[in-house]
């Protein structure tokens, strides 16, 4: 709750959240103190000063009855705010029982409720008013139902939807299984869920409702005489608008500054309680410096060299670096694994290497060069056919509303000047080369039309479209099945021979990268702990535990499995020292203070530990078979 | 003492079938794991057993009742695969728990028993006022079993539960779920596409494919002698130490699609991907049109293949 305090209070100190309380403030004050210090004034009826202009006796001038504009505008203030905002509470109320009703009434009286709410939300909301207005009678009452009946179908589309996406989450079926009933079920789960961006159009609402209660006052169908509201000030200032503009003016201000003060603070509330509608970008400062980490040995053929690579993002605290120095070089037709836990910085790194951190991420590093030149400086058209990319989810990687075939023949008609047919041609021919049945058929189909793991072919397929240097997938498998997960790592396998493509891998899964790269870099909290070929013993006490926990089916069924005791640090809290310290079995008083750098440890093979395991324990099978 | 059973059920959404025909025994007090790939209708099975699936034919029966007959408050919980979603962010996790307590537990039994549940999957009870978004992945799953185990259950049906976690958080989980499997001598159905977490935590495994199980019998005999084909190739493509994963056979089945729900495959499902189906052995056409499941009970493992090894 703390939190929310100061979320609060940090939204107050922005600009527009300042406005927003001054605003609604002076609103409030008004409203509540304004009749009960000139109610006198504002009624006092002066026969001697008829229409006047303003004067500093009557700073707005007087109306046709002598009375002070002045007061009369301020006075007004409690009857235009406050019939506003109950007209829009009893259309909130109403809104949410119509778009609460359908999941709790039986099925069919739930869909015709949905119909008719469906047909009143096709009407504007004034006209509705309107004629709400007419067969309510004119006067106030008259038109607060109007109001609220005008904005209430909009509220209940507004809810039957929210509620409809919570309905769909595993809570709330984990809620029926245990049996809580359909009431229940709403009033503790969906509702409370649903909350937020309720009360934040509500309060948008509100505004929408003051400018709406002020038309009808002033066509004559809101509040009647002799109560007045800024609506109906505004249709009696009329009338002398040319002897004492300010009598029209002055309620006409007042109501656009009501309306900015619901609309602000509707921006403000949202802004806290999460429902996004822009993003800060303060509080972050520069990017602190670090001391660049041991250089690599420069591996001159490299297709790829990182050094001293990182991330960073801002943050409300200052930046948080989620990826914090980390080097490696990829050979030419080399096949590389980078494995970790989620949050250890596996997948930023590949998106910076193909420069797709987008703002406000910031991408340093010592040396960052593909294919022998700077990767910031490469032209798109040599990256975009150099370098291929496979993301997790082939479902939104590829254009829905396009053929694949198309898709793919972009490619070389951006980066290689081919003609459409041209292109496309090439496209079905790639397609044949990542082993997609019938191509040709195919690639005139659309995304949806082919099943995940040719999805994924076709992403290959697409990175194959020039002649890439580098093949970077991102979990490629993890949204496949067992068998098509092989038939993937095979296409990604024959690529590599076929193309002299060298593959970076990130999986999480370290049994199949010890399994398809000869080497595996192991990330652990933003830092590469481990870069070892994959068939010799790994020597990071992190490694070790990864391969540990890993289930086979070798696994012994009798024994408890292997876990890593604790959880990794989150990128914006590391800890002094080695990062892995907390659960390592190993860790020493050094560990904790002095952060180990990736160092030789044998012929290709680096770790970044000071208490590196050398000896070959037992249960180091893994490593062996995958040799 | 509860045995879950799966009487010949099927699963309709307009012209899909999702599960045909399952007949599935979960007997008292053990662990049947279900493997198959996503959209062979392993979860939807799962879904009928608690009521968030319809049943269009068949019956799932808990001892013998149907389990629509049971009091809403079933003793059938579930855990789901994503303990982000499953938790109500809004609701402490003590709150949740006492939820799916059964009614009539008096108020200060409540808090006693969520400490209780809390310890049991050893989480500290001082959390229980937490919200889950304070929590881990791995609390969060943890959270999720204990609000199953508070509704007392008989059957604890676990749908996926490591596949959203880290492999180092997952061995934790795994070993809390077995040991409180044993523990409460629950029944229990295991659900997970991933075939090393099923033989590690199953005493029976059976194998879906398409809506239909195509093999069933005791883990270590389904897992070392596999009678059923796509059994075999479930088992060749898990990542094992023994073998390369990589090693390119000249397979003309090696690049097949797996079978669209939407237009099953006449005869028997698999033959379209089957290595010794039609597309193998030309003389083999029985597989295309007769349809394997209706004989399965007589064969090893009752496996649907014409030709089980």
């Amino acid at each position: 709750m703390a939190r929310r305090g100061s979320a609060w209070a940090a939204a107050v100190r922005t600009p527009v959240g300042a406005c927003s309380a001054v605003l609604l403030a002076g609103v409030v004050v008004l409203a509540v103190l304004a009749p009960l210090l000139w109610s006198d004034a504002a009624a006092a009826i002066d026969t001697d000063a008829i229409g006047q202009s303003p004067s500093g006796a009557h700073w707005f001038g007087t109306d046709a009855l002598g009375r002070d504009l002045f007061f009369r505008t301020l006075v007004a203030t409690r009857l235009s705010v406050g019939l506003a905002v109950l007209a829009t509470a009893i259309g909130v109320g109403i809104g949410v029982v119509l778009g609460t009703l359908p999941s709790v009434l039986p099925r069919w009286a739930g869909r015709l409720l949905t119909a008719v709410v469906d047909i009143a939300v096709a009407f504007p909301g004034l006209l509705l008013a309107l004629f709400f207005a007419v067969i309510f009678g004119v006067g106030t009452q008259g038109a607060v139902l109007a109001i609220a009946f005008a904005v209430a179908p909009a509220f209940a589309r507004l809810v039957q939807t929210l509620s409809a996406s919570v309905s769909g989450r595993d809570f709330v079926a984990a809620a029926r299984i245990s049996g809580v009933g359909r009431v229940r079920l709403l009033a503790r789960h969906v509702l409370p869920n649903i909350g937020e961006p309720l009360v934040v159009n509500a309060t948008i609402g509100a505004g929408s409702a003051l400018l709406a209660f002020a038309g009808l006052s002033f066509l004559g169908i809101g509040v009647q005489a002799p109560d007045f509201d800024w609506g109906r000030l505004l249709r009696e200032g009329l009338d002398g608008i040319y002897v004492n503009p300010v009598a029209a003016l002055a309620p006409c201000c007042a109501v656009v500054l009501a309306g900015l003060a619901f609309n602000l603070v509707g921006e403000t509330v949202a802004g806290v309680v999460g429902v996004r509608t822009r993003t800060s970008r303060r509080g972050a400062g520069p990017l602190p410096s670090v001391p660049p980490a041991v250089a690599a040995a420069p591996a001159g053929d490299a297709v790829l060299v990182v050094e001293n690579l990182r991330v960073a993002f801002p943050g409300p605290g200052g930046w948080t670096v989620p990826v914090r120095g980390v080097s490696f070089s990829v050979r030419p037709g080399e096949a590389i694994g980078v494995v970790g836990e989620s949050g250890s910085g596996k997948s930023l790194t590949a998106l910076a290497v193909s420069r797709l951190i987008e703002a406000p991420g910031v991408v340093t590093a010592d040396r960052l060069e593909f294919d022998g030149k700077p990767v910031d400086k490469a032209p798109d058209r040599e990256l975009g056919t150099a370098l291929a990319m496979v993301f997790q989810d082939p479902m939104t990687s590829f254009n829905p509303a396009r053929r694949v075939g198309r898709q793919l023949a972009e490619v070389s008609e951006q980066h290689h000047g081919l003609s459409r047919r041209a292109a496309f041609a090439r496209a079905v021919d790639r397609l044949a080369a990542v082993r997609v049945p019938a191509a040709a058929r195919r690639a005139r189909q659309y995304p949806h039309e082919f099943s995940g793991g040719m999805r994924q072919r076709a992403m290959i397929g697409m990175g194959l479209m020039g002649q890439p240097k580098l093949v970077i997938a991102d979990e490629p498998t993890t949204a496949l099945d067992v068998t098509v997960q092989r038939q993937v790592l095979r296409l990604l396998a024959r690529t590599r021979e076929a193309e002299g493509a060298a593959i970076l891998l990130i999986s999480h899964d370290i049994a199949v990268v010890s399994q398809t790269c000869e080497r595996m870099l192991v990330m652990y909290a933003g830092r590469v702990v481990e870069d070892l070929p994959t068939g010799s013993p790994a020597q990071h006490p992190y490694t070790r535990a990864l391969l540990a926990t890993t289930v086979d089916l070798d696994t012994d069924r009798d024994e408890p499995l292997a876990v890593i005791p604790g959880r990794p640090p989150e990128p914006d809290q590391v800890p002094e020292g080695c990062a892995f310290a907390a659960r390592c079995p190993l860790a020493s008083d050094r560990c904790r203070t002095e952060d180990p750098v990736l160092e030789p440890a044998a012929e290709g093979h680096r770790v970044a530990c000071w208490h590196p395991q050398v000896s070959v324990l037992s249960g180091q099978s893994h490593e062996e078979g995958a040799a | 003492m509860s045995a879950l059973e799966f009487a010949g059920v099927s699963v309709r959404y307009g012209r899909l079938t999702a599960v045909d025909g399952v007949s599935l025994t979960v007997p008292s007090g053990q662990v049947v794991g279900l493997v198959g790939e996503s959209g062979s209708g392993k979860s939807t099975l799962a879904k009928a057993a608690v009521g968030l699936a319809p049943v269009s034919a068949g019956r799932v029966l808990l001892d013998g009742t149907d389990v629509r007959r049971l009091p809403r408050r079933r003793p059938l919980q579930m855990v789901f695969q994503d303990p982000y979603s499953s938790l109500d962010p809004r609701m402490a996790i003590g709150e949740s728990i006492t939820e799916a307590m059964p009614r009539g537990t008096a108020r200060g039994a409540r808090r006693a028993e969520v400490a209780r549940l809390l310890e049991l999957v050893h989480l500290d009870p001082e959390r229980a006022g937490m919200l889950p978004g304070q929590l881990s992945g791995g609390q969060r799953q943890r959270v999720a079993l204990a609000r199953a185990l508070a509704g007392q259950p008989k059957v604890l049906i676990a749908d996926e539960i490591t596949s959203a976690l880290d492999v180092s958080v997952q061995g934790a989980v795994l070993n809390l779920v077995r040991d409180v499997q044993r523990r409460l001598a629950l029944s229990m159905l295991f659900i997970s596409h991933n075939l090393a977490v099923v033989r590690y935590v199953s005493d029976i495994v059976a194998v879906m494919y398409l809506g239909r199980i195509v093999e069933a019998g005791p883990a270590e005999q389904v897992l070392t002698d596999p009678q059923h084909p796509y059994t075999r190739d479930l088992l060749a493509s898990a990542p094992s130490t023994h073998r390369d994963l990589l090693a390119d056979t000249d397979d003309p089945l090696a690049d097949t699609e797996p079978a669209d729900p939407h237009h099953p495959p006449a005869g028997c499902r698999y033959h379209p991907r089957c290595p010794i189906g039609p597309l193998v052995h030309t003389d083999r056409t029985l597989c295309t049109h007769a349809d394997p499941a209706a004989d399965a009970a007589h064969r090893p493992h009752r496996a649907a293949c014409h030709f089980a090894a």
